[in-house]
């Protein structure tokens, strides 16, 4: 009897941290068996976020590294240069790279530096108690907007992927979601190909991943996952950016 | 016979495998892990298709799949 699906060499064998239900071990696993399949367990480096995934280091079985909240990518840009040989990537949310990293994720993407960066959407701040995120969707509910978002006070959702595909630096985005295990395979195949795109000195490659936080929507996981489905889908469409 | 591990140990009861699993095999178990949950149990009937849908929706990394 052969094993078809056996746990990831680059992925410890240990329980995390995330609530039950939680897109972030979906996305750790993927990049693990990632990272194996491309066999460049050696040579890749990560950068973890200031986020959930603060400890993202503790699950990967490879080298990474932490950076200050919001400078992930300005972090990978001088591992990347300085060590042009290995794959670096970053591993951000929506509270780090789109509302105190902007700045950076701006001009890394703007200089078109070869990078791969896992943009882990999830529309609220999970680390800190769920308050409103840049990403967060009109009339959504968090712990900083109890009636709702609203435009008029909050502003919109930002799409930061639209916008940085703008960019002439940018060679890669890609917007996928984590709620059913066919989307999970695609996800896995758009972050394959931005780890390819790296190896191959393509450019800036960027994944926005849609995943579930069931604990601060307020929701069983499978909720969750249907909520991406009716409602964070039609406002942050799938599929290729650039 | 495709068969499904799970490792209860791991298990945080989210309960998304048994929403994918084509032949409704996972299911939840009453009781509980040294964390407190409720984890799943996999039930062989010998209908097992080895699909490893609840492997890929697997949050927690705990399920592997033989076939």
């Amino acid at each position: 009897m052969d094993k078809i699906y056996a746990h990831p060499k680059s992925l410890r064998n240990i329980q995390t941290h995330y609530c039950p239900g939680c897109g972030h071990g979906i996305a750790h696993r993927i990049i693990a068996e990632i990272v194996d399949e491309l066999g460049i367990r050696e040579r890749v480096i990560a950068v973890a976020p200031v986020g959930c995934a603060v400890i993202a280091y503790d699950y990967w079985d490879f080298d990474c590294s932490e950076a200050a909240h919001g400078r992930a990518l300005a972090v990978a840009t001088a591992i990347k240069r300085v060590r042009p040989e290995n794959i670096v990537f970053t591993y951000q949310g929506d509270g780090d790279l789109a509302a105190i990293g902007t700045n950076e994720t701006i001009h890394a993407a703007n200089r078109g530096e070869n990078l791969t960066v896992v943009f882990i959407n999830n529309a609220v701040y999970g680390m800190t108690g769920g308050q409103m995120a840049p990403t967060t969707l009109l009339n959504q509910k968090t712990a900083t907007t109890v009636k709702g978002r609203e435009a008029g006070i909050h502003g919109y959702p930002l799409k930061i992927s639209e916008m940085l595909a703008l960019l002439p630096g940018v060679k890669y985005i890609e917007r996928v979601s984590l709620h059913s295990p066919q989307e999970i395979i695609k996800t896995k195949k758009a972050i394959k190909q931005a780890f390819s795109n790296q190896i191959e000195g393509i450019g800036f490659s960027l994944v926005e991943v849609l995943s579930p936080c069931p604990t601060y929507w307020g929701m069983q996981p499978k909720e969750a996952l249907d909520w991406i489905k009716e409602v964070m889908v039609k406002k942050f469409p799938l599929g290729r950016i650039k | 016979m495709p068969k499904v591990t799970i490792d209860r140990e791991k298990c945080k009861g989210c309960l998304l495998c048994v929403g994918v699993c084509p032949k409704k095999l996972i299911s939840r178990d009453k009781s509980l892990n040294s964390k407190g949950h409720n984890p799943v149990k996999f039930q062989d009937k010998g209908e097992c298709i080895g699909c490893a849908l609840c492997a890929i929706i697997c949050p927690d990394c705990c399920i592997e799949v033989y076939k």
